[in-house]
């Protein structure tokens, strides 16, 4: 085994690894700070984000209103100390990116433009057209290379974290060109290894998307919270999930379904005018979307194609030359596959898994319970999207998060003693060993048969819309292809250099502890809340469910899930209301 | 769905562990219309050969994971369809020009030294503190550099440059294309820090302008124009015109 020393391991080279990488090495330039990452960092899912990313900017719009929209959107399960930091410090991160290069869409006159994005009172979303994301993540990659510090590890795979009493002491990896293990000693490490939607059938991830993050976390002794809160996007492309950004809305798209009506209104969005206004109709939050297409989808109102039914995002009113201005990437996926072009036709489309509300639980300072095991973007719970998401708040939850993730580790460090190596070492070639008889099995199933298993599971069970006994079947399901999982999955592949079937193996075992997480913490919250319905627990239940829900690893057996208090501080929990009267709303 | 067809897909395999020279194996893919190459590859990979390695991940083509010879043509994957090479057979390998890692996987690190040799980052005047907010930058300003700063870095163009094929050390057209990106750049004073990576032996002069480069840009960018335009700039700074004027 080749064994590197480095103060800081960041794993993960997406929007989060590459903030903390350089907030770490901003802080304390002479430390050794590896960043390993499965992929090229450009490669990083934070690539595919599209409408953009929340700052307060404009004038009528205040700290406090990006405070209420997260906290009503999340359905009061955010932790408000959490969300009060976070709405502080969006915009300074959004001014950081500018300097450092992203190509934020602008006003006539030069300053930064905002748009709209569902469930917000006030334009606040920064843009660079519709490739938000790939910008900022390629403006994060070559601002890196100015850090003498971060060394990247590019294309290593993390299989396994060294704990010891507590303490987070190495990171085991495989360089995945020659397959050789690699032991890095760290004395503190960032987990910034994205969601787990690929979990999931239809869902608009990535194909790294797999949730081994959290579940080398839950692994190594800390704990998944919230994990039942999966966000549904409400606007994807039936069969591949390819998203139709929020954007196209934000820009004035409706969605209309077989019969053209604009149904929205009929699920307590409306009523329809004025149109456009803030948080009504199209400019409702994603839960209450997908879950309107859920009912419409009930009674009959929608398009059938091929991959399932759909309904229309309609952008032509927008006019071609603000279509391929503002939302050039949708435009182009729309044609490329979907054969549609927005400019003339309406998008088919329908939700699909989206986002990972919930993930490594950490306090407002990205910490785990593991001493100097840091956690922060999709991968993590740091308490701020609650039971739903707000659009754009995830693109800027990477950069406050990550920064704060990178200079905890980094202040942390100079705390950590110095323990023996050898320690880590043996521990490090155990791993190794486990993660190597991966390639030996001489029989078993293949991992595709497993893997299919458990998305037909996940969509079967743990959907839009939840009951006890499709959440119970899930949960038995899941259960029986772990132990298929442990009794063997048969590679066709057995070398050591680039082997991606092996890796697709690790990262399937991890999968199915995530998506056991997930069932069972749905079947737990007896309520519905926010992405989280139960039809046979309609209500919002806050005497008993005003909590978070807790995943420890329960072994090779199922996860134990229990409560932990949400932080309360200036919000009372009340109804959450769209739609209703309100002035017209400009669009910029 | 009924209108399912089959087409044959002919993937290039090398192993270093254990082949000596890469050969051609040949799959048999049922395939429906909406299906990419891509897709096509993710069927092999799952129910016929577990071993058929190459890379992938946004299947939206915005990730640039998945360029690979296409018919002997650069293309992404995952925007290729298999419709459109039927009857077939269709012959995948891995981009022109690199060295194999293996099967369809190139080696990229050459790509990452290059990036860090253009200095891809704002180099300003003076740091000013994030409270004073963002730069203006009018959306004239913007286009100026726009295009050069779409490029995924899925490396087609280096597959399709005939100079990279000679000379692996020449920077390049998306490696130059992001020099030009942070050239034009109102916010960026970096010029003479680039300079020296445009103006070496392997920067701009090394491109024969055939232009290839910028036909097979899935993003639009323009490489061609981007390079040509730096040996104004790297004419200009030989005869010490362009340090005069200020680096822009």
């Amino acid at each position: 085994m080749r064994i590197i020393s480095a103060d800081v391991v960041v794993i993960g080279g997406g929007g989060a690894g590459l903030r903390a990488a350089i907030a770490a090495a901003e802080a304390d330039p002479g430390l050794a700070i590896a960043l390993i990452s499965k992929v090229l960092p450009m490669r990083s899912h934070t690539v595919a984000a599209e409408g953009g990313s929340a700052g307060v900017v404009r004038d009528d719009d205040s700290l406090d209103n990006h405070f209420d929209d997260t906290v009503t959107g999340g359905e009061w399960l955010c932790d408000q100390d959490v969300v009060d930091y976070f709405v502080r410090h969006c915009t300074e991160e959004m001014v950081q990116l500018e300097r450092w290069g992203c190509p934020w869409s602008r006003k006539p006159d030069g300053s930064i433009n905002v748009r709209f994005f569902g469930g917000m009172k006030v334009q606040r979303t920064w843009f660079a057209a519709d490739k938000s994301g790939f910008h900022i993540l390629h403006t994060l990659f070559q601002t890196s290379y100015k850090y003498p510090a971060i060394t990247r590890y590019d294309e290593y795979f993390c299989a396994d974290l060294i704990v010891e009493d507590g303490r987070v002491r190495g990171v085991v990896a495989i360089e995945i060109a020659t397959g050789e293990m690699v032991l890095f000693h760290c004395k503190a490490a960032v987990l910034a290894t994205g969601g787990a939607g690929r979990v999931f059938r239809q869902n608009t991830n990535a194909g790294i998307v797999t949730g081994e993050g959290m579940g080398l976390a839950l692994r190594s002794g800390a704990v998944l919270r919230d994990m039942e809160f999966v966000q549904w996007h409400p606007t994807c492309l039936p069969g591949t999930g390819i998203l139709m950004s929020e954007a196209c809305r934000g820009e004035g798209a409706i969605l209309t379904n077989k019969n053209g009506d604009r149904y929205l209104q009929d699920y307590g969005l409306g009523p329809l005018d004025p149109w456009p206004r803030a948080k009504a109709m199209e400019l409702g939050p994603r839960d209450r979307l997908s879950q309107a297409f859920w009912h419409e989808d009930k009674k009959g109102n929608t398009i059938q194609t091929p991959h399932g039914s759909a309904v229309n995002l309609d952008l032509r009113h927008l006019g071609e030359k603000k279509i391929l201005e503002r939302l050039p990437l949708i435009t182009e996926a729309a044609r490329t596959f979907a054969g549609v072009d927005p400019v003339r036709e309406p998008i088919p489309v329908r939700p699909a898994v989206h986002y990972t509300m919930g993930g490594i639980a950490t306090n407002v300072h990205t910490e785990t319970s593991i001493s100097g095991l840091y956690a922060a973007g999709e991968c993590a719970s740091v308490g701020i999207h609650g039971a739903n998401r707000l659009g754009s708040n995830s693109l800027a939850e990477i950069v406050v998060f990550g920064k704060v993730a990178g200079e905890r580790a980094a202040h942390y460090v100079r705390s950590a003693r110095p323990v023996s190596p050898g320690r880590t070492e043996r521990q490090a070639e155990v791993s190794a060993a486990r993660v190597l008889r991966l390639l030996g099995n001489e029989r078993g199933e293949r991992l595709a048969e497993i893997r299919d298993a458990m998305m037909d599971a996940m969509e079967e069970g743990v959907g839009l819309y939840r009951t006890e006994s499709g959440l119970k079947a899930a949960c038995r399901t899941l259960a029986e292809l772990r132990a298929r999982y442990r009794r063997g999955i048969r590679l066709d592949d057995r070398n050591r250099a680039f082997n991606t079937e092996w890796l697709a193996a690790i990262e399937l075992g991890s999968m199915l502890e995530v998506a056991e997480a997930m069932a069972h913490a749905a079947l737990w919250r007896r309520e519905s809340r926010g992405a989280h319905q139960r039809l046979d627990a309609t209500a919002r239940d806050d005497r008993r469910f005003l909590v978070h829900s807790i995943a420890r690893s329960g072994g090779d057996g199922a996860p134990q899930i229990k409560s932990a208090p949400v932080t309360i501080t200036k919000s009372r929990p009340g109804s959450r209301v769209y739609g209703g009267a309100g002035t017209k709303a400009e669009l910029t | 769905m009924t209108d399912t067809r089959t087409i044959r897909i002919e993937a290039l395999r090398f192993n270093p562990e254990t082949d000596s020279e890469p050969r051609l194996q040949r799959y048999e893919v049922p395939f429906t219309p909406d299906m990419s190459v891509l897709q096509g590859l993710q069927y092999i990979k799952d129910h016929l050969d577990g071993s058929l390695t190459f890379r992938w991940s946004c299947r939206m083509a915005v990730c640039g994971s998945c360029g690979m010879m296409i018919n002997g043509r650069p293309h992404l994957s995952c925007e290729t369809f298999l419709r459109d090479l039927y009857p077939g057979p269709v012959r995948v390998e891995p981009l022109d020009h690199f060295p194999v890692q293996r099967d369809l996987a190139i080696d990229q690190a050459g790509f990452l030294d290059k990036l860090a040799a253009i200095k891809p980052y704002i180099v300003s005047a003076k740091e000013r503190p994030l409270s004073e907010g963002p730069s203006r930058q009018t959306p004239a300003q913007l286009d100026a550099y726009y295009q050069y700063s779409q490029c995924i870095n899925c490396l087609l163009c280096y597959a399709a440059c005939p100079q990279f094929g000679l000379n692996p050390d020449f920077i390049g057209p998306a490696a130059l294309s992001l020099l030009h990106r942070y050239n034009l750049d109102s916010r960026d004073i970096g010029w003479s820090v680039r300079a020296d990576a445009a103006n070496a032996d392997v920067g701009v002069w090394e491109c024969t302008v055939v232009g290839y480069c910028s036909e097979v840009c899935p993003k639009g960018v323009d490489p061609m124009h981007a390079v040509n335009e730096n040996k104004v700039n790297s004419a200009l700074d030989y005869l010490g015109v362009k340090r005069l004027l200020g680096g822009r």
